[in-house]
């Protein structure tokens, strides 16, 4: 498909695309961590949020700054940006997080000379009163102190504009999100995956186009193939076209876990007889799920999808609600498995790892724990669990 | 001989004993709780404790009993039970600890008494949430979180709004956990007591600025726990005010902690429980005394925001701008002062893998104080509990090679440290 071989191209250097976005836009670009940093007054602004991930080069000027037990995400962002391959960045927004990211601002702060400089201290309990009235302040200030820094007002029209664009974008990937656990193989997961990390990459207006292209593309195929079904029932023929051939078809996994950047997983699943038809990542479904109110006051109508999103478990909203989500979002999707990511130190994931294995076990679905540092396992070895695990369910 | 005993016996301190006996006592009365009918709260180490004291709800602090398993040395069995319930290796060994104690009713005591209600503040880390999340789960009761911003360079006006809103949330929770009316009069002679206590422990520490330092950090790592659990009450006040007699008689004679202290370092960190004394040792062999430390001083650190005659109007302040809630650099400028204060030679950093929001930036601390203050650092790579994470032959020698330079620096005969004296 057009629209995923266009991300596909610009992931191969998202740094360079950005670059090259700056050179030719005259746009300011700021560099974000966490899904929660909110890209739709960063737009609103004029500018152009780019989620930092560590390009995953060899860890040597962060060695004099963080230790060996924080992650890679956080050791893998401050290389590069000690580095200077960040130098084009105007600026840096924190939204708080975990321990790790809240020490990495300080550190970024003191040691990066170049741009602007953010904490979005955000609430860590979402479910009171206080909570809220506090998310909606801390957007507020957000608000004006990014446009003082960029020499613009932000008015509420371009805040209803930004916001309109990032609907389109979430809008777009949830159809696309559908499609993958209705009709799973209807895109690989590795392409799914492309899609979800150039919504974080790419202008937001063309990833809208884009987005709203593959969906419709792939929604076409879909009902092609459902036309071809009914029509082989009718007949007694074979399966129609882009359908799986006959046989119990591969199984439902989901993922759950923080940020994740290895496509090449999903190749393993699947070539293990797997297919992820959904997910709980940071990088994925939490993400994009849920949708700003575009008839209610703007910065009230962000703080409110903040609050209300699959949550992170850097955040509190119950003592239960991510493995209600978890086991709500198996019955919907009819998954059969679950596999874990946990990037290693990442410690608000790995506390949450026992109690949501239990949640799964009482619903009866096997689940496996993948701990990665930096790079993926031996692909050799990596296959073998999967293929193990693929077996057991 | 019988003279070198009899100095080693005279550098005891003799509060310990007393210490001793009311922390036991404290214990019993936590765990007779359910005879006695008084309700037991969990409640984390920099939490908001005057409250519970005022409504007659004896507090309990995992992390303490977390520092009494490591100290005997049960936290690798612990540990490894987490583990085997699916708990990472990488996880907080407080929070492991205290999560595997919690069915087995293991470690030094047997376990904590049941909690009525659980506590947190997540201003000394994130790692709290999760962990009482976990024990909310476990034990079935009622759970407040005290949210306090993270203070990069300042406590917002609105943090500021938000976290006395919730000042307000807690009475109303305290009052239906418990079944009864919050009583103000009494939270204010609390919070006066809590004030009080507060003053003396940093006075305690203070004395350390004499020459000899008539305590070490490591003698404040055991007289802490007072501050820590029995903030608010009368006999936590009349506990430091003996001790900080004791410590000013001790000034008058000339008592050091350290035999012959030569040099004067900081300690930075929670303790290696398990080798308190080993490390103690270690470095009272050489002359070098830890005359002040990061981590004890952290509960008394806040003084500088609250008003003693308006402690719940004050306390949201107080609760959020605690060491560990305040960016790098804040920190760095913290430790410079207590250099200052304090005379101090050099920095001994314990990068502990179980504290990231402790350990993460040290390293900055370290090059500010050594661009600032010309000091030398040491860094420890080790656990609070955990002994797998120490490996003795490696510490010895940085230990050693540190002191040595040390000594470089400033040839025997030369006074000790610069400054106030």
């Amino acid at each position: 498909m057009k629209s995923i071989d266009e991300c596909r191209e610009i992931l191969k250097d998202p740094d360079g695309y950005v670059r090259r976005l700056k050179a030719e836009s005259g746009r300011k670009i700021v560099g974000t961590f966490c899904s929660y940093a909110p890209e739709e007054i960063i737009l609103a602004a004029g500018a152009h949020p780019y989620r930092l991930f560590g390009s995953g080069e060899k860890i040597r000027l962060a060695e004099a700054h963080l230790q060996s037990y924080c992650c890679s995400l956080v050791r893998g962002a401050l290389e590069d940006a000690l580095a200077g391959r960040l130098d084009f960045l105007d600026g840096v927004v924190f939204p708080h997080t975990c321990d790790s990211i809240q020490r990495l601002s300080d550190i970024w702060r003191l040691n990066i000379p170049s741009g602007f400089h953010f904490d979005m201290v955000l609430p860590v309990k979402l479910d009171t009163e206080g909570a809220k009235r506090y998310m909606v302040d801390v957007l507020m200030r957000f608000r004006t102190e990014l446009g003082t820094k960029l020499g613009v007002n932000i008015s509420d029209d371009d805040l209803r504009g930004a916001i309109r664009i990032c609907n389109r974008i979430r809008s777009a990937l949830t159809r696309i999100d559908r499609l993958r656990g209705e009709r799973p193989g209807i895109l690989s997961g590795s392409d799914f995956y492309t899609l979800t990390r150039a919504a974080m990459v790419l202008e937001r207006g063309r990833a809208a186009d884009l987005f709203e292209e593959a969906a419709a593309e792939l929604e076409e195929k879909a009902k092609d193939s459902e036309t071809g079904r009914e029509r082989a029932a009718e007949t007694g023929a074979g399966p129609g076209k882009g359908e799986e051939t006959a046989g119990p078809g591969p199984k439902r996994i989901l993922l759950s876990g923080g940020v994740c950047n290895h496509p090449d997983i999903h190749t393993v699943i699947e070539e293990a007889g797997g297919a992820v038809v959904g997910d709980d990542l940071c990088t994925g479904a939490r993400y994009y799920s849920g949708l700003v109110d575009e008839a209610a006051d703007p910065v009230g109508a962000i703080a409110m999808r903040m609050l209300t999103r699959v949550v992170c478990p850097a955040k509190h909203r119950g003592l239960t609600d991510r493995a209600d989500h978890l086991v709500r979002l198996l019955r919907e999707k009819r998954g059969q498995g679950v596999v874990f990511f946990l990037l290693k130190f990442c410690d608000p994931h790995a506390f949450d790892i026992p109690y949501l294995r239990e949640a799964l076990d009482g619903e009866g679905i096997p689940s496996m724990v993948l701990e990665v540092e930096d790079r993926l396992p031996a692909e050799g070895q990596l296959r073998t669990r999967f293929e193990t695990f693929v077996e057991m369910i | 001989m019988a003279e070198k005993d009899e100095a080693k016996e005279k550098r005891k301190i003799k509060a310990v004993k007393k210490m001793k006996e009311i922390m036991t006592a404290y214990y019993i009365d936590a765990k007779t709780a359910e005879q006695t009918g008084k309700k037991v709260a969990w409640i984390t180490s920099g939490g908001p404790v005057e409250p519970l004291i005022a409504m007659d709800v004896i507090p309990v602090y995992p992390e303490n009993h977390g520092a009494m398993i490591g100290a005997s040395k049960m936290g690798v069995d612990l540990c490894e039970k987490a583990e085997a319930m699916g708990y990472s290796s990488d996880l907080c060994s407080y929070a492991r600890s205290d999560i595997s104690c919690a069915p087995t009713n293991g470690g030094p005591i047997g376990g904590l008494p049941r909690p009525d209600m659980l506590v947190c503040c997540n201003n000394i880390c994130g790692t709290v949430l999760k962990w009482y999340e976990i024990q909310a789960r476990y034990f079935k009761v009622p759970l407040f979180i005290l949210d306090t911003p993270f203070c990069h360079t300042e406590f917002s006006a609105e943090a500021k709004r938000y976290v006395q809103g919730q000042i307000e949330e807690y009475i109303a929770f305290l009052e239906k956990a418990c079944g009864k009316r919050f009583d103000r009069d009494r939270m204010a002679e609390v919070g006066r007591l809590s004030v009080e206590g507060q003053r003396l422990w940093q006075e305690v520490l203070d004395t350390a600025i004499h020459r000899p330092a008539p305590l070490s950090a490591f003698d404040a790592f055991f007289h802490l726990a007072l501050i820590v659990t029995l903030r608010g009450t009368v006999q936590a006040v009349d506990y430091y005010r003996m001790l900080l007699a004791e410590m000013k008689e001790r000034v008058a004679s000339g008592i050091g902690a350290v035999p012959e202290e030569k040099y004067r370092l900081l300690w930075d960190n929670l303790p290696v429980w398990f080798r308190t004394k080993w490390l103690s040792e270690k470095f009272a062999a050489q002359g070098a005394c830890l005359v002040a430390d990061t981590y004890t001083s952290a509960w008394c650190g806040s003084l500088k925001y609250v008003d003693e005659n308006d402690f719940l109007g004050t306390m949201a302040e107080c609760y959020t701008r605690i060491y560990l809630n305040i960016g790098v650099d804040e920190m760095a400028r913290q430790v410079m002062e207590m250099v200052d204060k304090y005379g101090v030679d050099g920095l001994v950093m314990h990068s502990n893998r179980s504290c990231k929001p402790y350990s993460l930036g040290q390293y900055d601390i370290q090059r500010i104080l050594r661009e600032q203050r010309g000091i030398p650092t040491l860094t420890i790579e080790a656990d609070m509990v955990d002994e797998r994470s120490f490996s003795e032959g490696p510490i010895e020698t940085r230990i050693d090679a540190f002191l040595e330079l040390l000594r470089e620096r400033r040839p025997a005969g030369e006074p000790a440290g610069r400054g106030n004296g």
